[in-house]
């Protein structure tokens, strides 16, 4: 079923947590919702949900106006971050309890009830667990039950909230997968919430990055990775080092530092993102880039060597990484405590003032 | 547990035998002397005349109305302040509203004022020359010298007990559980029963014996409204005094020796009943630690 939020605004006292924003959902997508924590993204969710009242606005599930619809009768799943397992009942209990509650009219009988339970729980492959209560399974065990529970009724929609937030790396990688599956196996339009952005890259079909109550770029993991539209979601999105450079002397200089603009950038002061795949690492300055760094320490992550640099006699905020491949590290055999000099391939040129970024290859 | 005896020789602080057996040899004298002497008095005194005449002064007349009338009333109040004590600590729990924090004070006055005072409140409020008695008089309602009214203070004086015992584990638990309901479809009433009900089941049984107690052995506040007049509105502690004051010593004990043994049976039901949580508890952080492995 197809989701429409069209101009919904929220505020909890003098906070507004969601200036009006509007987002169509297409049926059968699954849609992230990626930001840091305050930026409103489990206030939209919740409202999406009927939890939570908004302010304006309205919303649609297909083309029925459920905007004034009580929680009740919006029939969506909604898997809490911390499950919100029932703990007196068992994990059949729990299941089943959504279809308990029918009305007399609509409930199957007793037989039915327990036939869609087992065949849920095989499906998130726990039906061993049946007669356990809550308090006896893992996290992760938690977290399958609680998607069975809320698909129990068979909803049209499924939120789910910070899903995997409280599992270890291994568990949330696996359930990422699985839940993938399943959306596509069962066809729901889903909704979840994330501050992970690998999370919200490898599972949705569109990310929605959101920050301080607003939208600020919705768009598909692929193309809000190659083209993020402002300096939060660059920010948001990957480690990017920050380049702060003055135009002069036809050149981008940052006190000592200096950098050749490429053929097609503006001749303007402004920032310089470049993320920490995009460079080459010398011993030696090139023609094209004058950054001289410090590396203070080097990490083996996987397939790749993070270095970490400071600045030489010039300014940048933060501390910054560049990735290496085995084999380039290798070649060079930097050692904490060396100075070296980065060269960037690629990069995204904020000029001041200027909102959106305008790519520069060199 | 096991190395307990290995570090026997390690003295911790405040552990100097002296200290030690000096405090403890207080703290049980004192308790025998304020605690178990009077208690087994209590039943020596009604026993002192023989077993025969304990049970025959059980059996008089009004010594068996002022025992029906303590239990009708503590049958009104239980579930009164049952039910009241459950939406008191809902909506201060599950609800945001300008003057949440004051009524979570108010709440405490009942603990806070004498029973006495409250009786006289009421008194006034009620009476025939109250502001509202004298109102109800000329509708020919009577509360006050009479069982409502004793009603009516019982609940007063024991109405904290449930919502107290609620609002820290209703506070504790959130309101995730009820809202997972409700999207699962829950009406308000399944909601209640099937997910609130259970959760807060052994703190709402705890909050109910300590109202019965309290509603059973309540004297001051009863003593002002209710006029003592026997056989018709004397309670059972009123009644303990009125015997004692009339010299049938034996006879008052023996009233006494059923609001002790009342007592007794509260204690030890509310025993169990924490025994029977912390086993709850045990077992879940067992079974906790059973999935950890």
């Amino acid at each position: 079923m197809s989701i429409l939020i069209d101009n919904i605004s929220k505020h909890f006292g003098s906070f507004q947590a969601l200036s009006p924003l509007s987002l169509d959902i297409n049926e059968g997508e699954m849609i992230g919702l990626l930001g840091p924590s305050g930026s409103g993204k489990t206030t939209l969710l919740r409202i999406i949900a009927g939890l939570e009242g908004a302010d304006s606005g309205r919303i649609q599930f297909g083309d029925r106006d459920v905007t004034n619809l009580h929680v009740r009768d919006r029939r969506v799943g909604f898997v809490f971050q911390n499950y919100a397992l029932f703990r007196h009942m068992t994990v059949a209990d729990n299941v089943a309890f959504g279809l308990e509650v029918l009305p007399k009219s609509k409930r199957p009988d007793a037989a039915t009830i327990r036939k869609r339970v087992m065949h849920l729980l095989d499906m998130v492959q726990l039906g061993h667990l049946a007669q356990r209560f809550p308090s006896q399974l893992s996290g992760g065990q938690k977290q399958r039950i609680a998607l069975a529970r809320a698909l129990a009724t068979q909803p049209e929609v499924l939120l789910l909230d910070e899903p995997f937030g409280a599992l270890d790396a291994k568990v949330r990688k696996e359930l990422r997968r699985w839940l993938r599956g399943l959306h596509d196996e069962l066809g729901f339009t889903s909704v979840f919430v994330t501050h992970d952005q690998e999370e919200a890259l490898e599972l949705s079909d569109r990310v929605v990055v959101m920050s301080n109550g607003h939208i600020e770029q919705i768009d598909q993991p692929g193309d809000l990775y190659a083209s993020p539209n402002s300096r939060f979601v660059f920010d948001f999105l990957g480690n990017a080092n920050v380049f702060d450079a003055q135009f002069s002397h036809g050149k981008w200089q940052n006190d000592v530092a200096s950098l050749q603009l490429p053929n097609e950038a503006p001749k303007t002061a402004g920032q310089i993102y470049l993320r920490s795949h995009e460079f080459h690492v010398s011993s030696v300055a090139t023609e094209q880039a004058f950054l001289p760094l410090k590396v203070v320490a080097i990490n083996l992550i996987g397939a790749e060597v993070r270095l970490e640099l400071t600045p030489i006699d010039w300014r940048s905020d933060n501390i910054w990484e560049v990735d290496l491949p085995h084999k380039a590290f290798d070649k060079h055999c930097f050692e904490k405590g060396q100075t070296v000099f980065v060269t960037p391939k690629a990069g995204y040129f904020f000029a001041n003032g200027q909102k959106t970024p305008q790519p520069v290859y060199w | 547990m096991s190395n307990r005896s290995g570090q026997a020789h390690q003295l911790r602080v405040g552990d100097r035998p002296l200290i030690k057996y000096t405090l403890i040899g207080i703290t049980l004298l004192l308790t025998i002397l304020l605690l178990v002497v009077p208690l087994i008095s209590i039943f020596q005194q009604a026993l002192v005349e023989g077993v025969g005449h304990y049970f025959a002064s059980l059996l008089e007349g009004d010594t068996l109305h002022a025992i029906g009338l303590t239990l009708f009333v503590a049958l009104l109040t239980v579930p009164i302040n049952l039910v009241f004590g459950v939406m008191l600590a809902w909506s201060v729990t599950r609800f945001e509203f300008p003057g949440r924090k004051l009524l979570m004070t108010l709440m405490d006055i009942p603990f806070a004022v004498s029973p006495v005072v409250a009786g006289l409140l009421y008194l006034l409020l009620y009476g025939n020359n109250g502001w509202i008695g004298s109102w109800l008089y000329d509708q020919d309602i009577q509360l006050m010298f009479a069982w409502p009214g004793i009603v009516m203070v019982t609940v007063f004086v024991t109405c904290p007990f449930v919502a107290r015992e609620l609002i820290p584990l209703m506070q504790q638990q959130g309101r995730e559980d009820e809202e997972a309901a409700v999207i699962l479809g829950a009406s308000g009433w399944q909601l209640f029963r099937r997910v609130t009900l259970p959760n807060i089941k052994w703190a709402l049984i705890y909050g109910v014996i300590l109202t019965n107690a309290r509603a059973v052995g309540e004297f001051g506040a009863v003593s002002v409204v209710s006029g003592n007049i026997r056989g018709e509105t004397n309670t059972l502690p009123l009644h303990v005094q009125l015997q004692y004051e009339d010299y049938q010593a034996a006879a008052a004990f023996a009233s006494a020796s059923l609001l002790a043994l009342i007592a007794l049976i509260t204690l030890l039901f509310k025993a169990y009943i924490e025994w029977r949580q912390e086993k709850l508890m045990h077992h879940e952080s067992d079974q906790e630690k059973q999935v950890a492995k």
